[in-house]
């Protein structure tokens, strides 16, 4: 069971949250002008790393509010978390 | 901790409107206290209350209005008139849910079987609220006194279960003397 800090309600436990996978990924503004290959990739492709990942989660039993969560895949610490629309922490950071 | 037998209370559905707006917004605060006789409070998971009116905390730009004394629609359209021409919300959601009351030296024990909330006085003080889980459930909680009487809200949907659930949880301090018991 993962710890997670809410921005706004401090740490609560994983079963109030909602993993929304990979964070950062941005909708293509012209879905209509891409290759298969291209909207192949924003659907399906992900970085998935050994190690830190920026994810989305959202609070969905507390304040139901939408974050971006910076967590280590092997060691699952979470290093930081931040919000919505703010750049991804680089590494060092912590 | 004091000697007060522990209860659980049914207390029905209540006057309950969400509203969502900016707090920051110093014309949003004004209505709100226009209409309801209180400001949004702006720390996670804190209330205001006046007599048997509150403003619960659900986000950082979401409350729940409750009021014991008025009736939802009542409240609800003087909200929206209140809040016209302002980006914000108002919903009335006071048959959506019903409230239990948990009571008592063994409240916080009931509750901890089934919410992983620390609701330790030094971590969850009179007058705080919180969203969380119940026995798997959605629930916000609130803290109405320090005797203590935590309030639950739950969707009318399962409030048959939480019912049930409270019941089971409570059954060992019912007969219990308090906290003084080894
Ligand atoms: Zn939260």
């Amino acid at each position: 069971m993962l710890l997670i800090p809410c921005p706004w309600c401090g740490p609560r436990d994983e079963t109030e949250f909602t993993c929304g996978g990979e964070a950062h990924i941005v909708t293509p503004r012209a879905p209509e002008d891409l290759d298969d290959e291209a909207w192949g990739e924003f659907l399906y492709l992900r970085t998935n790393p050994k190690g830190r990942c920026a994810e989305r989660w959202v609070h969905t039993h507390g304040c139901r509010r939408w974050f971006n969560v910076l967590r280590d895949t092997v060691t699952e610490r979470i290093l930081t978390v931040y919000e919505v629309g703010a750049r991804p922490p680089q590494a060092g950071d912590d | 901790m004091s000697g007060e037998r522990t209860a659980i209370v049914e207390r029905g559905s209540r006057t309950s409107i969400v509203v969502r707006g900016d707090a920051r917004d110093v014309r949003f605060v004004r209505a709100m206290a226009a209409a309801t006789g209180l400001e949004p409070p702006v720390a996670p998971g804190t209330t205001a209350h006046h007599l048997l009116d509150a403003v619960l905390w659900l986000g950082p730009d979401e409350w729940l209005v409750v009021s014991e004394t008025q009736p939802g629609h009542a409240l609800a359209s003087r909200m929206q008139q209140a809040l016209q021409g302002l980006h914000a919300a108002v919903i009335d959601v006071s048959d959506a849910r019903v409230v239990y009351a948990v009571t008592g030296a063994h409240a916080r024990d009931v509750l901890a079987k089934g919410c992983a909330l620390d609701l330790h006085p030094r971590a969850f003080s009179l007058g705080q609220c919180a969203s969380s889980l119940l026995a798997e459930v959605p629930v916000l909680i609130h803290q109405r006194s320090a005797e203590p009487c935590f309030e639950l809200y739950v969707a009318r949907s399962v409030g048959e279960y939480v019912r049930a659930w409270l019941r089971a949880a409570v059954r060992e301090h019912l007969h219990a003397s308090g906290g003084s018991s080894p």
